[in-house]
């Protein structure tokens, strides 16, 4: 008999602009020992449909609007709130996205922990922290004695999450609700969790609902995938089935949005446009803290016309180095060279005719333009300061912008808020061609967006790095976008350059040991 | 040619027309009653007092001993003090130096705290740190006795109340000014501007300073009332207005002294103060929330 | 956190010091002398005076002269109460003023906190409505505004409590007390309110109840710690806002405190007295702030760690 049934459930939201159902009578089930992944973009209901089954959605706005989710033979949704609150974090737990901000600042690891113990089962203070000792051991921190009594800023984003899941086990759930638990992890520090919760679920026999964005993600943990989109399920079954022969052209779309396929790259005759000597760019906190070498004694050269993708984790130094060949970021020390031009060297006019000529796409569409500015205003600016065209071709030109990217002219009045992130990344992609760029660095372009989203601005940028003759500086964690952009392949780990090669060489076979435990990171080992 | 340039032309025009943040923030504040009401008040009062020599129904110094104080009235809508004097001239006049202290001194505070705050945030750095320190010091100084002793040393004197409250007010205005342009700096949009290469001073006036604005406009809606508090203050106290000249501070002081015989000589001036500072706190909450701006003070 | 407390000490005693030489100019460069109003006095008396009060010295003489008095704990002599010294003044008037400020703080406090918790936890109906209205209220009825109506009402039509004075009669310690907390009650609610709905909308709030903790256990255990940090802060401004306000309160109450000797200070040209008592609150005020400061950075466990310094 299945853990949980969920029945024609449906949510709605009202608000001051109306009513917005967001989930239209979603079915599913989890069965014990399986974990059953839900996988949707933003926006898809899957989150929603989670939250609500467990009273945690606020009411109002939201409000459950139909159907039934049995629990134990229980139907969830008609429970009372102390009810619900009895089989909360003692029967069902969660885990949620972010572990920087899910962990109270303000109360130690353990007090946190052993919560739920006191609340559920009225431990003694004394058993619950012997318990939720060896909890924290078996989740694989180090020195759970002492991790008891710290702060959660003292602790990375893997092992928060780890803090976690610890709680989210200490009472022995029979399921566990798992929402984005990866995202906001490092490729590495997610695979480790991915494992983690495997083991963990086999170990203690119990269901997972995993809420995921990325298809690859849970290829190779899940029993069982539900497809979600705008509310309702469009397709279920077994990974194996829905990655052969998915029936839903949504599922489709999403399988072929996975970046896939290795560049080979058409670089015949390279001539280096970028010269990078001993690149250094330390930050001094303080005048007696040691300095942070954010970039520390970086070569390397990029060649006209070619890709260079340059991958790394969070504080590996990569967005510093892209924001130094720009000048954006200061240099402590070293060299770098635009078509035989010193950059470092120049000042004022110099520089500002050298901006011209490279160019930067940022990660965040939501930050990236100036919330006060109309589309056309944001593309016209880069065009009058450096007298790209005439004020009488002005128009022209914007126009010309607009379809390269993909935007309809009738947006042209319109402000940043009013568009989706896509359609975002599209106007700052625009900014940044402008003024006809020879050399553009791309700071993680595509993870901020939705996957299938991310699909089509990887081919926009594709497409225009050849029409534009551009060399770009591709900047990712994601080995998987690399791969499938990059002509050759530089990887940074702790500020300095580990690897460099050609992606043939560096994804068949890595020299060095950090680049080698990337790629076995990488995840949806079951879709290729 | 000729057709380029036409299509050009139809460019703007056939595009549909966005919303601008502001529009948004006009819009949401519409639909604040309060808010609404709050402002229409004050452009209410902001008339009467600068029409108020042809409004007032009295000569302001006219005092009429025989007659004294005598409830409100169909001569004297408000009554009259203990001189005979119209209340509600008297109302009328204190209100233009409350209200004249209220914006005079906030804009002081305005042009000095956002011109600081603007430089400190942008040039950073050393200088940050030294002009920030000098707002610190000067914040831990106990200034509300510093203006009561001023005002005691040199008399009462409206121009240096200006000036006093002005040179208090200032400093929460260059810190939030500091902090907004701080994290408008780290931007992506405003490090977008500087690799389009734009310079210094058109990224201050493009990209910078129409995002601070909001902060900066909802915290001066607020500061207004704080003046005219601190204003009716001293004048209550005696060390603020002057007598021929009046406040609603110094009204609602005499009103205190008489309240017993006369309790409309207190409860008018009282009502006229409470209703502008109503006026102008939701008129501010309701920029605050129409503005979506978080947060006060750092 | 001992680093931060000693930097901010030290950061303190500039300001104290700031404050001290200010004062000291700005009372000796007011216009006209201590004894110049008083209409009998002859040449040689004046003189004299002048002398037994150091007036005839040098200005960096006097200045060298008050500071070596204070730091002695000495605030030289009243010019206008002969024989009595601004320590003995002020030392009669603290207790009163410490009393009301005390009781005022206690009635912002947890009326304030109260109302802004009990608010935030229902935002947008009547529960919030209602208390925040009438915080709007306490912000918008001044002090000096509110003492007379209070008066009026309670003291003079209704007849409930009395109108003056401290401690003679019973209950006469109540419209004081709450014509002085009343602004600080609403302040503090608007704080309470904000930083709880900041804090509640935070993830670890979901988390909490995630775990099954009742409302009650999410709001104290979790949310209170962090929510409350920003009235926490507010009462070092908050204190010299009420040593302010007790220049007012304690005139109209007629109350023998500090407040009025200031304001009786200012009136009768008292120059000592005025120097003695703006040094004396003054101090008070920087060091309040300073504690205030402390206590709310001591609350935030990131940045304990911090002024720690070095340890992780």
């Amino acid at each position: 008999m299945a853990l949980l049934t969920v029945d024609s459930l449906q949510v709605s939201f009202t608000t001051r602009n109306g009513t917005h159902q967001a989930v239209k009578g979603v079915s599913f089930s989890v069965e014990p020992r399986k974990l059953t992944a839900i996988i949707g973009e933003s926006g898809s209901g899957k989150s929603v449909s989670c939250y609500a089954m467990l009273g945690l959605i606020p009411t109002p706005p939201g409000r459950i609007d139909g159907g039934t989710a049995l629990f134990d033979g229980r139907d969830l949704l008609s429970l009372s709130e102390g009810e619900l609150r009895a089989i909360r974090g003692r029967d069902i737990a969660m885990i949620f996205q972010d572990p920087m901000t899910c962990l109270n600042p303000f109360m130690t690891i353990g007090e946190q922990l052993i919560e739920p113990l006191l609340v559920h089962q009225k431990l003694p203070k004394k058993q619950a922290t012997e318990r939720a000792i060896a909890l924290l051991d078996e989740v694989g921190i180090r020195a759970p004695e002492t991790t008891f009594n710290a702060y959660p800023h003292e602790f990375s984003g893997g092992m928060r999450q780890r803090v976690m899941i610890a709680m989210a086990l200490i009472n022995e759930p029979r399921l566990l609700i798992a929402d984005e638990p990866t995202t906001a992890l490092d490729v590495t520090i997610q695979a480790q969790i991915l494992k983690l919760i495997a083991e963990l679920q086999k170990k203690r026999d119990i269901g997972v609902l995993f809420i995921s964005h990325d298809l690859a993600v849970v290829a190779d943990i899940a029993d069982h995938i539900v497809v979600m989109e705008q509310g309702e399920v469009v397709e279920q079954g077994a990974p194996s089935d829905l990655f052969s022969a998915a029936k839903h052209p949504y599922t489709q779309k999403l399988l072929d949005a996975i970046p896939t396929g290795q560049r080979v790259s058409t670089l015949t005759d390279p001539k280096p446009l970028i010269e990078v000597q001993q690149l250094r760019t330390w930050f001094y906190p303080n005048a007696k803290a040691a300095p942070v070498k954010a970039v520390d004694d970086v070569s390397l050269t990029i060649h006209r016309g070619e890709i260079l993708g340059l991958v790394g984790e969070s504080g590996s130094g990569k967005s510093t180095l892209g924001r130094a060949l720009l000048r954006l970021a200061p240099i402590t020390d070293g060299q770098v060279s635009f078509d035989g031009t010193r950059v470092t060297d120049l000042e004022g006019n110099g520089l500002k005719e050298f901006r011209r000529r490279m160019q930067m796409i940022f990660q965040d569409p939501f930050a990236s333009l100036n919330p006060r500015m109309t589309v056309y205003d944001t593309l016209a600016e880069p065009l009058l300061l450096h007298g790209i065209c005439a004020k009488s071709e002005l128009d022209r030109v914007i126009a010309r912008l607009m379809d390269d990217v993909g935007l309809a002219h009738s947006f042209i009045r319109k402000y940043p808020h009013e568009f989706s992130g896509g359609q975002r990344q599209r106007i700052a992609i625009g900014r940044a061609l402008a003024t006809k760029p020879e050399f553009i660095v791309a700071d993680e372009p595509v993870s901020a967006l939705d996957v299938t989203i991310q699909a089509q601005i990887l081919d926009l940028l594709m497409d225009l790095g050849s029409e534009y003759g551009l060399t770009m500086l591709f900047i990712s964690h994601d080995m998987a976008v690399i791969r499938h952009i990059a002509d050759r392949i530089v990887v940074m780990y702790n500020g300095r350059l580990v690897e460099q090669g050609s992606t043939d060489q560096v994804f068949n076979a890595p020299k060095e040991a950090y680049t080698q435990s990337l790629l076995a990171s990488i995840p949806g080992a079951a879709l290729q | 040619m000729s057709q380029t340039t036409g299509s050009a032309a139809n460019l703007l025009d056939q595009a549909e027309q966005g919303s601008s943040l502001w529009q948004d923030a006009w819009r949401r504040l519409r639909k604040n009653k309060l808010a609404v009401a709050g402002g229409a008040i004050l452009i209410l009062l902001m008339i009467v007092a600068l029409l108020t020599p042809w409004l007032a129904p009295y000569n302001y110094e006219t005092q009429d001993l025989d007659l004294g104080a005598t409830p409100p009235s169909a001569q004297h809508w408000l009554g009259t003090d203990i001189f005979g004097r119209d209340l509600l001239t008297q109302i009328m006049y204190g209100g233009r130096v409350s209200l004249a202290v209220g914006f005079i001194a906030t804009a002081v505070a305005l042009l000095i705290g956002v011109t600081w705050g603007a430089v400190a945030g942008y040039v950073g750095g050393k200088v940050d740190a030294v002009m920030m320190r000098l707002v610190d010091i000067l914040y831990a100084l106990p200034f509300m006795i510093f203006i009561v002793l001023l005002m005691v040393v040199f008399g009462r004197n409206v121009l240096l109340l200006f000036l006093a409250i002005g040179a208090v007010e200032w400093l929460t205005m260059a810190r939030i000014m500091r902090s907004q342009v701080q994290s408008l700096r780290q931007q992506e949009f405003v490090e977008a501007a500087i690799s389009l290469g734009l310079g210094p001073a058109a990224i201050l006036r493009r990209h910078v300073v129409p995002n601070a604005l909001g902060p900066i406009i909802v915290y001066t809606t607020l500061t207004i009332p704080s003046v005219m508090l601190l204003e009716a203050f001293l004048s209550f106290l005696g060390l603020g207005i002057q007598p021929p000249q009046t406040s609603w501070g110094l009204l609602i002081s005499y009103g205190a002294e008489t309240m017993e015989e006369y309790p409309w000589l207190l409860i008018f001036p009282g009502l006229a103060l409470t209703i502008t500072l109503f006026s102008l706190n939701f008129l501010g909450d309701g920029l605050r929330d129409a503005l979506d701006v978080r947060g006060s003070k750092d | 956190m001992l680093r931060f407390i000693t930097g901010r000490l030290l950061q303190a005693v500039p300001v104290i010091f700031i404050v001290i030489t200010a004062t000291f100019f700005l009372v000796r460069a007011a216009p006209g002398g201590p004894f110049d109003d008083e209409k009998v006095v002859l040449p040689e008396v004046k003189k004299a005076l002048e002398a037994q009060y150091k007036l005839d010295l040098p200005l960096h003489e006097q200045y060298l002269a008050y500071l070596s008095d204070l730091s002695h704990g000495d605030l030289g002599p009243s010019f206008k109460y002969p024989g009595r010294s601004v320590n003995e003044i002020l030392f009669s008037g603290l207790p009163v003023t410490a009393e009301l400020g005390l009781y005022a703080l206690l009635i912002a406090l947890i009326i304030g906190t109260t109302a802004g918790v009990f608010a935030s936890l229902k935002p947008n109906t009547a529960q919030d409505y209602i208390p925040m209205s009438l915080a709007m209220v306490g912000i918008c009825m001044p002090s000096f505004l509110l003492g007379p109506l209070l008066v009026l009402v309670f003291g003079i039509y209704l007849e409930w409590l009395p109108i003056s004075g401290w401690g003679a009669i019973p209950g006469d310690k109540i419209l004081p007390s709450i014509t002085l907390g009343a602004a600080y009650a609403a302040y503090v609610a608007r704080l309470s309110r904000a930083g709880m709905l900041e804090i509640l909308s935070q993830d670890y709030i979901r988390t909490a109840r995630a775990k099954g903790l009742s409302e009650w256990q999410v709001v104290i255990k979790h949310a209170l710690r962090g929510g409350l940090i920003p009235v926490i802060a507010f009462l070092g401004p908050a204190f010299a806002g009420l040593l302010a306000g007790s220049f007012v309160v304690e005139t109209i109450f007629q109350i023998p405190g500090l407040g009025r000797f200031y304001v009786q200070a200012a009136f009768n040209r008292d120059y000592t007295m005025i120097l003695g008592t703006t040094v004396f609150l003054s101090t008070l005020i920087v060091l309040f702030n300073l504690v205030s400061d402390i206590t709310a950075a001591w609350l935030n466990p990131r940045l304990r760690a911090q002024f720690s310094g070095g340890e992780r």
